[in-house]
């Protein structure tokens, strides 16, 4: 309908729009803190330099590598976090190397000791046996320890708030300053031109010069009285409102571009392109179903149970920051149920209602699986570039007319498909063509989707 | 063509006098339609305020407020499971093997889910011994999503919590076993192993409980009978595939007769085989006084009152046995019986003889017979337990109930207050026990006098077993969540035994420990049945109690069955009737009336009177006029409103037994015995229904002693009864060969005529520059033929042999397509919707050879063998008219008339044979319906779904469930057909491409092909030359309907025979 896209279009507008001062101050904050954070990192590398005998970078890169599934520097995952561990873990439980050691290489092991600390932390993170790392040196162990010592930088935002309003004031002072002037000058202009004008007048009175006005016709009557004008722009006219009124009539119900404001801003950017997810993985109903089908929130949990973060590319301009991300990963937790504190569900559910965006009749019988599966369409041929949609819109018009054209040009996808090898050698006989397209096939008869 | 017999669809189109007749032959309705009713006269337009600018204002306005407010689209969200179920993809149906076993209906069954909503009832085809799912069966999908449920525990009036209920139930309980008074478990029959353990059980635990089973129609005779010959409590089992010759005595056994499910093996034995010419079916001879479903079928039908079939058998037995019986017989009825019983003699093993007399020693006399027979047909080792009531018990259980030696009832299954035929003074008792709760799915009459309504779940949602022959076990398995806070009856005994488990866990232990012999529980859930070798579970211990308490019955003489055989027959023998007998018999639709708030069956037009809507007494043309009770048609048109029925209304009569009364309006019913009538159980059912579904007489009071025989006195009752029947809407227009029949002695003898079709199958001809061509060759077409040897193209197969018109195939086509229920006054106006219906046509004379024997015998003009009475007599023949079933539905013309008429192409031809139906592109001309050769097209007068006006499934969201999400729902205005289930063949064809397979034989299936459980539709790809459609369609008996119109259908029909030789 177009209404609705309209309505949507300017209210993504709008929305852009206010964003659109905030981002301009934001990319300024981000300026700031890029010159703050030289500051920052060379903070850290005095702190690494203080860490021990492990090397920080090589750290990282085992951390990373056997770690980070299970644990986060300063949050819990489905492990402790372990920013600082060694420190704390002897400042609080008197605990030493060589007690990590042990729980590193293996956990299990400890446990079956019984040493108080090893059991109190397998309880608390509900009874997960973390992998044993025997294969870890102690080398490999002072590198983690030392990446984990090395605190991770936090953006100090409280500082540079004064400095960002101050640096948007003098950008608007100036943008203001330029208007002023430019207004000021043609306001003098204008005052100029009315002086002269008055000017002239009171000469020509003086000099008894009566200035005599033509009475000339008005310009519309003219083009009244003008017969053959009028014809002509009444043909254009009808013309124009023929063709305008036809394309306002033939978008009624065409929702090309509908683009709804969603529970979650869930993006597809960041999965399918950034990530590079593929779609069938979320959407696999599309393989066997009519239904491509909405993702349940469990498919979601399966990544997002490890990524509460969101730690890629941030659109600033936008207002699309790591924190908006990651505030909308929490959306996700709340719908479903997840207590990230302590890594359980709460069995407290609120499904997500999502807007649907393609909206096909009721009398319209399409089935994706034979589309995708059978035919090998790639999803992007129907939805769009879905992998570069932050929000995901409607990018086909869905029309009837678009169904058949696709029809009429798409060659039947005979690969290794027994089902179509009588039918297709007797077809392509009787049509004389090499590869039959979907329409040769039968694929444009009413009753193949109405019924 | 094969015969030139007359056929008729209602005894009106025999009196060519009739004008109603010969109007409806010339236009579509009898009067002229009142259009100045509706859109007033000259005058009172003249009056009224509004002027004709005022109007066109106001249309102009609203149509331009229509259209803008229509730009703007709604606004759809779509909900995803938090956890999906790993079993459910939105759009991929699953299916469960479950039973049905309402105490009424048995059988295995698969059940259709899409997204957890059950909506779709199909046949399990794996279990062997299977009875195929009825139209009842079909139909009881929609019965779980009926809003008028009850929908949790309840007691005066409201609504309680299960705790509270326990508590109570339980107290009363105990202190009815410490007062010693009797607590009665008053249930339907449930053929199930477990439950018998568990009420055993039960019975342990409180010793003061007995068990009483009800069948609302009783089948105490032969369950007597079967008993005291071989000892298990049970029906013998017949497979009449095995039949050469079948002959019953008052046995419907095509429809509900002790038990129903015969009909799948009986069309089996019906469909000619063999040698060409030598080719084999069975007989089927016939004696009944009602025109009923097995009559219909049967080669030959006697119609004879009730009391003369008794005599009939005894006479059957002597003859049979060499020994002389006395009674009295009419001559035609006496000479039938003696070639029954030499053809029975002749066929020996091969015959088998059943009755539905409801008489001990009939019942006793038939097994005798069989046994005698030795009959190949005839199964004792393997009875049907699927009816166990014992009527001795329940009058035991009812005068306990009156003496006040019976504390408490406890219901389930049952509704006595409807079903009983004293139930009046059954519910003024009940109210009067100390306790009584009422196990039940809606607040019937029982429930409502009693303390407590348990609300239990339908058979789709709850877990049970059944065993329905001995030794075929099946499991009843949930196909969705109970909808309503409900409980099983066997979960609230094991709740009040104090026993923690559920009934799943109860049923799993047992089936583990005395029935699966070691088997997976799992794999009998996945088949829906097991075959028990040495499986232990009884499921029958619950005989024994009638004898108990019998001793007080004072048995009279008369009554105690004979002791052998031969007394029986001497004592059948003497059975005589003075008045008018009247035979209580359950409908094909409706069977006990227990599913009769179900819109789908109470639309389904009976197979042989074709009314909906309704129960009626069915009389005798002759009886009708000598009673009063005929209603002259002449004037019909003028007196009644929107009477395009064909003048279907009738007369009321009021029918007396023993002092009770019932009010029924009468329908002439051609083939009923002359000094019988007939009316159906099931109807007049009022509490817990909307008012709309209270259709009917309730004929339960009449079933005094639960005999289905009762000697009556009938009056004439005042005004008139509209009926809502399928019948006569559409004539033939003189179509006669719409069918086509032959007799076996003419299709073995295949002859040909002179264009070299056979003489019983002889297709239309025409002529062409003088030379005869066949109608449905290309050159007397109007049309260029389309190739459509590539790919698939779809014909479907009906054959008229094998088709007993149950109409399960109705049913489940309604099902499949969203077909909407329209309502009596719908009906009565013609705008019927269902898109398959079997059309009845009754004939002339009982056999051929009859016919023309009369015919030679004719000689001149006037006088009694005279030409002008005599074939005045040929066609007066609603005596005893032989009958046909022709399910019809759209035929799928490659040279389709409708599809040249239509302005806006809405409907259009597939290469693979369907005649495609855009809803969205009709603009509702109905020029198609118009020019339509089989009246097949139907058209959407109003919005059925969501409309106040149309209460039925469709205009609630409960009942909406059932709705096909593959099908989508017509909105008014449009017209709609068969569209011979595109949406499954597209899905099996869907399927074979994703495999990367050819499809296989078989693996396409309409509904009705797939409901079809006699075998007589067959539908599948013609240009597949192996598969069974393949040769069906180029069968010998194989025909089209009316081909001489050359619409060259995709349903091939194959003509009829009978097998009316006398051996």
């Amino acid at each position: 309908m177009p209404e609705r896209s309209d309505v949507n279009f300017h209210f993504c507008m709008n929305k852009v729009n206010h964003r659109h001062s905030i981002l301009t101050f934001k990319s300024i904050l981000l300026a700031f803190l890029l010159t703050l954070s030289t500051s920052i990192f060379a903070q850290d590398e005095t702190v690494e330099a203080n860490a021990g005998d492990g090397d920080p970078v090589k750290g990282k890169s085992l951390f990373n590598a056997n770690c980070a599934a299970c644990h986060k520097l300063n949050k819990k995952m489905t492990g402790p976090a372990l920013a600082n561990v060694e420190a704390r873990l002897a400042e609080e439980q008197g605990l030493d190397r060589e007690w990590l050691d042990a729980w590193i290489r293996n956990s299990a092991g400890l446990i079956a000791t019984g040493d108080a600390y090893a059991n109190q932390i397998y309880n608390e993170y509900n009874q997960a046996a973390m992998t044993a790392f025997p294969q870890l040196s102690d080398q490999d162990i002072s590198d983690i320890l030392a990446y984990t010592a090395a605190p991770p930088p936090a953006p100090p935002i409280a500082a540079t708030d004064a400095t960002a309003a101050q640096s948007e004031g003098t950008s608007g002072i100036s943008n203001n300053l330029i208007l002023g002037a430019l207004v000021l000058v043609l306001g003098l202009l204008i005052y100029a031109l009315f002086t002269v004008t008055r000017l002239l007048k009171r000469v020509a009175e003086a000099n008894g010069v009566e200035a005599e006005m033509p009475k000339s016709m008005p310009l519309w009557k003219a083009f009244v009285k003008n017969e053959f004008l009028m014809l002509v722009s009444a043909i254009f006219l009808l013309l124009a409102a023929g063709y305008f009124g036809y394309g306002y009539l033939m978008q009624v119900g065409v929702d090309q571009g509908y683009e709804p404001v969603q529970p979650i801003h869930y993006s597809h950017k960041i999965h399918a392109g950034d990530n590079k997810i593929e779609c069938k993985y979320c959407h696999s109903s599309a393989r066997v179903s009519k239904h491509s089908g909405i993702p349940s929130l469990n498919v979601c949990m399966n990544c997002h149970k490890n990524i509460a973060e969101y730690a890629g590319e941030e659109d600033l301009e936008n207002g699309y920051t790591q924190e908006f991300y990651t505030n909308e990963i929490k959306k996700l937790y709340k719908a479903v149920g997840w207590d990230e504190e302590n890594q359980r569900y709460t069995g407290e559910t609120q499904p997500v209602e999502w807007v649907r965006i393609h909206n096909l009749p009721d009398f319209v019988y399409f089935n994706h699986s034979q589309h995708v599966e059978v035919a090998g369409v790639e999803c992007q041929t129907c939805h769009g570039p879905v992998e570069e949609m932050e929000i995901m819109y409607q990018y086909s018009p869905l029309t009837m007319g678009w169904c058949i054209n696709c029809h009429r040009e798409t060659d039947v996808n005979l690969k290794d498909n027994e089902y179509y090898a009588k039918i297709h050698e007797e077809l392509s006989k009787k049509y004389g063509v090499e590869k039959l397209t979907a329409a040769q096939m039968g694929g444009l008869e009413c009753g193949k989707c109405h019924y | 063509m094969a015969s030139n017999k007359k056929y008729w669809k209602n005894v009106e189109e025999l009196d060519a006098n009739n004008p109603v007749v010969e109007t409806l032959r010339q236009n579509e309705f009898v009067e002229e339609i009142p259009v100045d009713d509706f859109l007033g006269d000259k005058e009172t337009l003249e009056d009224s305020s509004t002027t004709r600018r005022d109007f066109l204002k106001y249309v102009g306005f609203s149509t331009a407020a229509a259209t803008l407010a229509a730009c703007e689209g709604p606004v759809n969200k779509s909900i995803p499971y938090v956890v999906q179920p790993t079993e459910i993809i939105p759009g991929v149906p699953n299916y469960y093997a479950t039973a049905i076993a309402d105490g009424y209906d048995f059988a295995n069954i698969l059940i259709k889910t899409r997204e957890g909503r059950p909506i779709k009832v199909e046949n399990n085809t794996d279990a062997k011994h299977n009875n195929h799912a009825n139209a009842r069966v079909h139909a009881s999908v929609l019965s779980m999503y009926d809003n008028t449920r009850v929908q949790g525990p309840k007691t005066v009036g409201e609504y309680i919590s299960w705790d509270r209920l326990d508590r109570e139930v339980g107290t009363k309980l105990t202190a009815l076993q410490s007062a010693g008074k009797e607590v009665v478990l008053l249930t339907q029959t449930f053929a199930s192993p477990t439950t018998s353990k568990l009420i055993s059980a039960f019975k342990q635990q409180y010793s003061n409980v007995r068990h009483v089973v009800y069948d609302a129609i009783s089948c105490s005779a032969a369950l007597d009978a079967f008993e005291a010959k071989y000892g298990t409590r049970g029906m013998a089992d017949y497979d009449f595939a095995k039949a050469e010759l079948i002959v019953s005595i008052g046995a419907d056994f095509l429809a509900d007769w002790q038990g129903g499910g015969f009909d799948g093996s009986y069309a089996k034995g019906r469909i000619p085989k063999g040698e060409h010419g030598h080719a084999k079916m069975s007989r089927h001879i016939q004696f009944e006084s009602n025109m009923t479903l097995s009559g219909a079928n049967a080669d030959k039908r006697i119609s004879l009152t009730p009391s003369q079939q008794k005599v009939a058998l005894a006479t059957l037995y002597g003859e049979l046995n060499g020994t002389s019986i006395a009674g009295s017989l009419p001559e035609n009825v006496k000479a039938a019986i003696k070639d029954a019983a030499k053809e029975i003699k002749k066929a020996g093993s091969k015959a088998v003889v059943v009755t539905g007399v409801n008489d001990v020693d009939a019942q006793s006399l038939v097994l005798e017979v069989n046994e005698k027979l030795a009959s190949e047909a005839f199964i004792t080792d393997m009875p049907i337990l699927t009816r166990q009531g014992s009527d001795k018990a329940i009058k035991q259980f009812l005068s306990d109930i009156a003496s006040g030696k019976v504390g408490g009832v406890i219901m389930a299954g049952v509704n006595p207050g409807y079903t009983l035929p004293n139930a009046t003074e059954f519910v003024e008792k009940l109210a009067g026990l100390d306790l009584s709760v009422a196990f039940t799915m809606k607040e019937d009459e029982t429930a409502l006098a009693s303390q407590y309504i348990a609300a239990t779940p339908h058979y789709l949602e709850s877990w049970g077993d059944v065993e329905m022959k001995k030794g075929m076990y099946s499991l009843v398995q949930p196909t969705i969540r109970p909808l309503f806070d409900t409980r099983q009856f066997q979960d609230a005994l094991l709740k009040w035994m104090g026993n923690d488990s559920s009934y799943y866990e109860y049923l799993k232990e047992n089936w583990e420990s005395s029935i699966l012999n070691g088997e997976k529980w799992v794999k009998a859930a996945q088949d829906g049945f097991f075959y028990g070798e040495g499986s232990t579970a009884a499921t029958t211990p619950e005989a024994a109690p009638a004898e108990d308490v019998v001793e007080e019955e004072t048995a009279t003489t008369d009554e105690a069955p004979a002791s052998d055989a031969s007394s029986a027959a001497q004592k059948l023998a003497r059975a005589s009737s003075s008045g008018i007998e009247l035979t209580l018999y359950p409908k094909i639709g409706m069977g006990d009336g227990q599913q009769s708030s179900n819109p789908w069956l109470q639309e389904f037009p009976d197979p042989i009177s074709r009314i909906t809507w309704d129960n009626y007494l069915t009389v005798s043309e002759a009886d009708a006029k000598e009673w009063g009770l005929y209603l002259d048609r002449s004037n019909f048109f003028v007196t009644r409103r929107n009477s395009a029925d064909g003048g279907l209304n009738g007369k009321y009569a009021t029918i007396t037994v023993n002092g009770t009364s019932v009010t029924a309006p009468v329908i002439v019913q051609p083939g009923q015995a002359q000094g019988t009538v007939g009316l159906s159980f099931g109807y007049g059912k009022k509490a817990g229904m909307k008012a709309v579904m209270q259709t009917g007489v309730n004929a339960y009071p009449l079933y005094k002693d639960f005999n289905d025989v009762h000697t009556v006195d009938i009056a004439e009752a005042s005004d008139v009864h509209e009926f809502a029947a399928i019948q006569l809407q559409n004539t033939l227009m003189g179509r006669g060969d719409i069918v086509k029949e032959t007799t076996l002695e003419i299709f073995n003898t295949r002859k040909r005529n002179q264009y070299g079709d056979f003489v019983f199958n002889e297709k239309p001809h025409v002529s062409k520059d003088h030379e005869m061509i066949s109608a449905s060759s290309p050159e007397a077409d109007l049309w260029d033929s389309f190739d459509r040897s590539i790919g698939h193209h779809f014909n479907l197969s009906i054959d008229l042999n094998a088709c007993t018109g149950c109409g399960a195939c109705v049913i489940a086509c309604h099902a499949e397509n969203n077909v909407p229920v329209v309502g009596k006054e719908e009906i009565r106006k013609s705008r019927d919707m269902h898109w398959l219906r079997i059309d009845r046509y009754y004939s002339s004379e009982a056999t051929f050879g009859q016919d023309d024997q009369f015919k030679d015998e004719i000689s001149g003009l006037t006088g009694e063998t005279g030409s002008l009475q005599g074939f005045g007599r040929l066609e007066d023949s609603a005596a005893n008219p032989q009958v046909v079933f022709q399910p019809i539905m759209c035929q799928h013309c490659n040279h389709a008339p409708c599809e040249t008429v239509c302005p806006v192409a809405a409907t259009s031809h597939g290469r693979q044979g369907q005649n495609h139906m855009a809803y969205n592109r009709c603009v509702g001309t109905r020029y198609c319906a118009n020019n339509c050769p089989y009246k097949v097209r139907r058209f959407n007068w109003f919005l059925y779904n969501n409309n106040d006006e149309f209460d039925y499934n469709m205009n609630n969201d409960l009942g909406r469930m059932v709705l096909n999400p593959d099908v989508v729902v017509r909105s008014r205005g449009v017209m709609e057909k068969c569209s011979m289930c595109i949406q499954k063949t597209q899905r099996t064809i869907l399927d074979a491409k994703r495999e990367g397979r050819p499809v296989k034989d078989g693996e396409f299936q309409t509904a009705c092909s797939e409901a079809c459980g006699s075998g007589a539709m067959v539908f599948g790809d013609i240009n597949d030359s192996e598969s069974e459609i393949t040769k069906l369609k180029d069968d010998d008996r194989a025909y089209h309907l009316l081909e001489h119109v050359g619409t060259q259908p995709n349903v091939v029909y194959q003509v009829k025979v009978r097998n009316t030789k006398e051996a």
